[in-house]
């Protein structure tokens, strides 16, 4: 029998292999919480795939950023410079340093129109030497993003499309696609001030996993699930350390 | 090698650029004449008026009472020169090296250029054909010596002068093919000699005491044993490469044939003296006497034919081949010492002077030439707008360090937003906030970060910073503008977006 389920797990990840997700060994650079890990193919974040991010507020797209920087900063770490496409692009340099990002190895790209920002996501996603191209491209065709999605399978290269306020017409190739909120908590009495960002994380559609949705906490140690009772404890104990 | 050198005598050119300009004068004797000392004095015929006798220098007058349908046009001064420099850069197409001849006259120095349309023979014909169908009457020679080419071509009855023979093809020519000034001609003149043979191995010594230097240079700079160098229009380009076409080129195809070839010759060139090009431009000249240029440049020097092609190929679109290109040329306009590409022992990756990097941004650059590709760097400010600089450089690395110590957002708006606030006491974070006519509770916030400007570079109020949180969780960063005051409320301003 346990041969049987041997084969079976062999074939899957072939199957996944045929399907555009490659799996990078063991190793994976990007640490989210195991309960957001359960919805990934393999229980692993899919590197070297096309990531579709849906915001419709400003407040919205700039939690879309924090969450994607916490996944840039565990990417560049461990791999190439990244490329920053966009249009109409109001990104503030230091405001990525907090999250642990060299933001001096970030070239930013600033084009005219929407057109030009999908020829150069496409081209910059078919240099095998950058960790990922983060784009702000609103709208994308089916075949449009079938060709990213063929342009990352060969380059390893992780791609970040920031839709804002798209229409969302179309279905797209991508692999996951996700939307970002802020997430109002109540406020934690032991820590003046804004304290931690809190977002409410859902993963609409993510191919050949289970989509969910979760409430994170972007601490310092990296990003957790919300849980107000750990929380208090964890800053109980902080400020043990510090008296 | 042994020099060649052409000479272009336009026998007619001010009329003959009329003749182009006004169809009407073309079958009528013309002059061209200008005002001098209240005389309309003429300064240069078309041949039909030459036929009827009327030369340069007459008073129009006189020809009009020989030759009464004589047309008189008004002469434009400096046209000759204008004219020649302007052929003269036409002339490009058929070596790199043309020189004005003033006043009629342009000299090419043709050195290995003849055998690409053929040999000599062909390549006058070609050069002869193509001034006819503009219409110019020209008579040229090739010689050794640009002395020799200018005499053969204006007093000879041949156009070829065998490489070493110019001795010999000067011998029957009049002392004037030796451009001499007119008071030696006279003296020659006066003495009876007809023709160069019969001074020409007469004693030095005897011909510097009767007639100076100059008859001496100018029959050495004939015969070749005086050096003459040309001065070239064009500049000579250190670095190019031509291709002349046999056939005009006009499919995609066919450029990117010659673009290949080009950067093959150039790229293994540059190679073996340790070059790479930054910036290069490549010339189509076109059959109807138009040129289509384009130019690419590269972040770090490249000899890497692939690459550069990929650049070229980007731009093919914006060569308008029209009726044909019949020669290209690549020039590289700027150049760099190649950095040696150390090998490294281990992948390092994350490096941003990597090569293929490089080329990724050339890609953009050039294909979106509106596009701007840049880094941040921190510079040492408070001012947030003052605390970032953008580099065009992908290397370099921080001279000072990411400051992580304040909160900043991910998301700086270009112009500060106003908005509507408000706040329990002066100096506290405020209550509540409106902002595109959405009210916003504040639950939690940081501050005041007051932040004051760089008094040297402008005046005006601090900004006291604060960030805030609205029930719904989203965080802004806003600030007050100055103090409070009796007289008129703070402005309070939304500036950035949190994540």
């Amino acid at each position: 029998m346990a041969l049987k389920a041997d084969i079976i797990a062999q074939l899957k990840k072939e199957l996944l292999q045929l399907q555009g997700i490659k799996l990078s060994g063991e190793f994976s650079a990007v640490q989210l919480p195991p309960a957001i890990n359960q919805a990934f193919p393999q229980h692993t974040f899919p590197t070297g795939a096309v990531h579709e991010f849906i915001s419709h507020h400003p407040e919205d797209f700039a939690a879309t950023i924090g969450f994607i920087n916490t996944i840039l900063q565990a990417l560049m770490a461990h791999g190439g410079p990244c490329m920053w496409i966009s249009s109409r692009r109001q990104t503030f340099p230091p405001g990525l340093a907090v999250f642990g990002i060299q933001p001096e190895r970030i070239v930013f790209v600033d084009v005219q129109t929407q057109r030009d920002v999908l020829w150069a996501t496409e081209e910059c996603l078919k240099c095998e030497k950058l960790a990922a191209v983060v784009s702000d491209l609103k709208e994308v065709s089916f075949v449009q993003s079938r060709k990213m999605q063929l342009a990352v399978e060969a380059s390893r290269v992780t791609g970040f499309i920031l839709r804002h306020q798209p229409k969302l017409t179309e279905t797209t190739a991508s692999v996951a696609r996700w939307r970002i909120k802020p997430l109002a908590t109540p406020k934690d009495e032991l820590i003046p001030g804004l304290g931690f960002a809190s977002w409410q994380v859902t993963l609409e559609k993510i191919r050949n996993g289970v989509p969910g949705s979760w409430q994170v906490i972007n601490d310092p140690d990296g990003i957790m699930l919300y849980n107000p009772q750990t929380i208090t404890e964890k800053n109980e104990q902080q400020i043990r350390k510090i008296v | 090698m042994q020099q060649r050198f052409v000479s272009i005598w336009f026998c007619y050119l001010k009329t003959d650029w009329f003749v182009r300009r006004h169809q009407n004068l073309k079958d009528i004797p013309f002059v061209l004449a200008e005002v001098s000392h209240g005389r309309k004095v003429i300064t240069a015929i078309n041949p039909l008026a030459q036929k009827e006798g009327i030369a340069v220098g007459m008073v129009v007058a006189d020809a009009r009472a020989s030759v009464p349908q004589l047309q008189a046009v008004d002469d434009v001064p400096g046209l000759n020169e204008k004219l020649l420099h302007a052929i003269g850069q036409w002339c490009d197409r058929f070596t790199p090296v043309v020189a004005v001849d003033a006043p009629h006259g342009l000299l090419l120095n043709v050195t290995g250029c003849a055998h690409l349309w053929g040999g000599e023979t062909p390549y006058l014909k070609e050069i002869q054909r193509r001034f006819k169908e503009y219409g110019y009457h020209t008579r040229m020679a090739i010689a050794d010596t640009p002395g020799a080419a200018w005499a053969v071509a204006r007093y000879g009855n041949k156009s070829m002068v065998q490489s070493g023979k110019q001795s010999d093809a000067l011998m029957d020519l009049p002392p004037a093919a030796l451009r001499l000034s007119v008071p030696i001609l006279e003296k020659l003149h006066k003495l009876g000699f007809r023709n160069i043979k019969g001074f020409m191995h007469m004693q030095r010594s005897a011909l510097r005491r009767r007639f100076g230097k100059e008859l001496l240079l100018q029959l050495d700079k004939a015969l070749g044993h005086e050096l003459e160098t040309l001065l070239p229009i064009l500049p000579p380009a250190e670095y190019t490469e031509r291709l002349p076409c046999l056939e005009p080129i006009r499919t995609q195809a066919g450029i990117e044939i010659a673009i290949q070839k080009l950067l093959d010759q150039l790229c293994t060139r540059l190679q073996k003296e340790g070059k790479g090009i930054r910036n290069a431009t490549l010339k189509g000249y076109r059959v109807d006497g138009h040129m289509v240029s384009t130019a690419v440049s590269t972040v770090l020097p490249s000899v890497n034919t692939h690459h550069l092609f990929r650049l070229f190929e980007l731009k093919i679109p914006e060569l308008e081949p029209d009726l044909g290109i019949e020669m290209f040329t690549l020039e590289a306009t700027a150049l760099e010492d190649l950095q040696a590409q150390q090998e490294t022992l281990f992948e390092i990756t994350g490096n941003l002077a990597d090569k293929e990097l490089a080329e990724l941004v050339d890609r953009i650059s050039s294909k979106l030439p509106s596009a701007r590709i840049h880094r941040y760097l921190p510079v040492e400010g408070y001012w947030p707008e003052q605390s970032i600089q953008a580099t065009p450089k992908l290397t370099g690395e921080p001279t000072t360090a990411w400051r992580t110590d304040k909160q900043r957002p991910v998301e700086l708006l270009n112009t500060p937003r106003r908005i509507e606030v408000t706040a329990p006491i002066p100096d506290y974070p405020p209550m509540l906030f409106t902002y595109m006519g959405a009210l916003h509770k504040v639950t939690k916030a940081d501050g005041p970060e007051r932040i004051e400007r760089a008094w040297w570079m402008d005046r005006g109020y601090h900004r006291d910073y604060y960030a805030i949180e609205d029930e719904q969780g989203r965080r802004y960063w806003i600030y007050r503008l100055g103090h409070y005051d009796n007289t008129q409320p703070p402005g309070w301003f939304l500036h950035g977006y949190f994540a």
